[in-house]
């Protein structure tokens, strides 16, 4: 047990846990704001895995990884915009067009990469972003190299919290996107385009998985892998949950699940447990079920969640 | 003339084997953009996966053995989903079976006869069981079903590799798998000099079978009604929760003997392999046959024809064999918006103008 709490206490596991937490961080906020405008986007893991691959091939092909960056947000937006022509306007099954979307966007991802790269025995591999240790800040002892000495989409990601929380809470527009998420039919009164807003939460969504999963591809790893998200799109539905559709919860919510992620990728590399690194590869879908089972009857979720829109019975 | 759309209030039935008709046209059609942009002829291309998938005797039964799993993976989903229990996780159901019937399989206690009965009914059990924690946390704790079910596939996934790689790995061979089954508990096969197997005959047998018991059952009618109405199956008596949980334990069961059959029949042991996402693209096939038990059987042998197909289509032509996960995910889309017309019909109409 001290074994573990030694990997725990160390500037390494915490600088660990912020980075696996990023981009999950970015999906989850992603998923936040198209269920705050009541549509769950099932099609979060598909969105990343595409995300990761186009975010990879344009930065391995112009040479500038922000490039890569761009390209997989406008995949993302692309097909945020899809589910909301499928969702919104035509008013289809959330669970089933999400679902369609992320096995579409898989499938694309994987034809894709081997129409582009075809079979190479040397997977290609970009030079992925380097930390950016901020200056003054990142000397201050402990909290400087854990919060101020990565590259810069994780300071991008956990300050898009505060921001995130400000549009949500402090401007007509987040005032506007809540009411859709709670009550379509004042939501239309008020004079407020309920399907524009869900297109618009759709498109923000989509953008921030395309990030989150180029960041695997272009921070985390160097290179796209068919199993580079592999489930982590989905824990993101579980965090929105736990999390309790509010930014900062989010976050947290985030952070928690980064912590136990750092911690299962330093007790299989450390080898204080004996156990097949499997075992550590599950426990952080094991510890979602569990949070989910424990936290989830509190949960409130939007009202409007799952409840299409349709003009003609206002 | 304009055109408008109208509601319906009756669909009438030769839509539903019209719409996924439709619906794969129009898929293949869409798909014809990624064969161009692979640089193929798309009539050449799509020949190649059709010759692929029935051209011969032994492509034809390759087609028939890869539906089996479908067959079942799709009415396990059809079930649940018609219960609205959604059920993403008939993929990690399919391995609970897996695991039953190789472990079954293998053990030398056993008289033979017993095994394959004893391996189906296991496999069953373990899908059910399986399936039954997502429905329990649901209808308890009301724990989301969709995350539930596919955050379980994860686990099951690892915790079966980290038994292969462990205690269960066979130590003839340096892979993490599991020891073969024994040569007795092996299904039966069909067809001599082919792989057609008893579990593709159980895969059909099943869909008549759940069919029967969804429109000749009360537990059936049970069913519908929760999915149709829950909250008037409520008021009509029937103990809705209770109906969730069996759904579920039958889904599981369906999606465990997909793994079974792949076991017994197929690959007697399982591997990290085993499954190429079977559970994934039962949902595309749910839909497809308008989770119908019956509709399931065509749309899986689609679906089979696809993946066995585009290898030959892959080799011919150079497109990515990877077009056949492109082609379920676009089917799924352009069948769900294909439903559309089963809610509005098109008219075209004249409209008076005021001279």
């Amino acid at each position: 047990m001290s074994e573990i709490l030694e990997q725990i206490f160390q500037i390494g596991f915490f600088t660990a846990m912020l980075r696996v937490a990023t981009p999950l961080l970015l999906a989850t906020l992603g998923e936040m704001f198209s269920e705050r405008a009541g549509v769950l986007n099932l099609g979060i893991e598909g969105i990343m895995l595409l995300g990761a691959m186009v975010g990879f091939a344009a930065g391995y092909f112009s040479g500038s990884l922000w490039l890569g960056i761009v390209a997989a947000a406008v995949t993302g937006i692309a097909f945020g915009g899809l589910m909301g022509l499928l969702t919104v306007s035509l008013g289809l099954s959330q669970h089933v067009s999400g679902l369609g979307i992320t096995l579409l966007c898989s499938g694309l991802a994987f034809f894709g990469y081997r129409l582009i790269f075809g079979q190479p025995s040397q997977p290609p591999h970009v030079d992925a972003f380097e930390s950016v240790p901020l200056p003054w800040f990142s000397d201050i002892p402990f909290i400087g190299p854990i919060l101020f000495d990565h590259v810069t989409l994780v300071y991008i990601a956990f300050l898009l919290v505060p921001f995130a929380a400000f549009l949500l809470y402090r401007t007509p527009w987040g005032l506007n996107l809540r009411t859709v998420g709670e009550n379509l039919q004042a939501a239309a009164s008020a004079g407020v385009s309920v399907a524009w807003k869900r297109y618009q939460a759709l498109m923000i969504s989509g953008a921030l998985f395309g990030i989150a999963g180029a960041y695997f591809s272009l921070a985390q790893f160097n290179a796209f892998t068919f199993g580079v998200i592999s489930g982590r799109g989905w824990v993101c539905i579980a965090l929105v949950v736990l999390g309790r559709w509010d930014p900062w919860r989010c976050a947290f919510a985030a952070l928690l699940f980064g912590a136990v992620d750092a911690l299962q990728l330093r007790l299989q590399s450390s080898g204080i447990i004996d156990l097949p690194f499997q075992v550590f590869l599950l426990l952080p879908f094991l510890v979602t079920v569990v949070a989910m089972a424990v936290l989830a009857r509190n949960a409130r979720a939007p009202a409007s969640l799952l409840v299409p829109y349709r003009k003609e019975e206002r | 003339m304009r055109i408008r759309l109208e509601t319906r209030f009756i669909t009438p039935a030769w839509l539903n084997f019209v719409l996924p008709v439709i619906a794969v046209f129009a898929t293949l059609v869409l798909c014809g953009g990624l064969v161009v942009a692979a640089g193929a002829d798309v009539f050449e291309a799509y020949t190649a996966l059709f010759k692929g998938a029935f051209g011969n005797r032994f492509n034809f039964v390759e087609t028939l053995v890869k539906a089996a799993p479908l067959v079942f993976t799709g009415l396990a989903v059809a079930v649940a989903f018609r219960a609205r229990f959604w059920n993403i996780g008939a993929e990690g159901q399919l391995l609970a079976g897996a695991m039953a019937a190789a472990f079954i399989g293998a053990r030398e206690g056993l008289p033979t006869w017993s095994l394959v009965p004893s391996m189906l009914v296991g496999g069953a059990l373990a899908g059910g069981v399986w399936a039954s924690i997502p429905a329990l946390l649901k209808v308890r704790l009301k724990v989301d079903d969709v995350v539930a079910t596919l955050m379980l596939n994860f686990v099951i996934f690892y915790a079966m590799m980290a038994l292969l790689s462990g205690p269960w790995k066979d130590s003839l061979s340096g892979y993490p798998d599991s020891p073969d089954i024994r040569m007795v508990a092996e299904f039966p096969i069909l067809l001599e000099t082919t792989r057609l197997h008893l579990g593709v005959l159980l895969a059909a047998l099943g869909a008549v079978v759940v069919w029967l018991v969804m429109t000749r059952t009360t537990f059936g009618f049970a069913i519908r009604a929760v999915g149709e109405n829950t909250r008037a199956a409520a008021h009509g008596g029937i103990p809705v929760n209770r109906v969730v949980l069996f759904t579920a334990v039958l889904s599981g069961g369906l999606a465990g003997l997909a793994g079974v059959g792949e076991v017994a029949g197929l690959h007697f042991q399982v591997m990290a392999t085993l499954s190429p996402g079977y559970g994934y693209t039962g949902i595309v096939i749910a839909m497809l046959a308008r989770l119908n038990p019956l509709g399931v059987v065509p749309a899986a042998i689609f679906f089979a024809a696809i993946a066995t197909g585009a290898e030959s289509m892959s080799r011919a032509t150079g497109v990515p064999v990877f077009l056949a996960d492109v082609i379920q995910g676009a089917s799924l889309i352009c069948m769900l918006v294909a439903l559309l017309f089963t809610q509005y019909r098109v008219r075209l109409k004249t409209v008076m103008r005021n001279a």
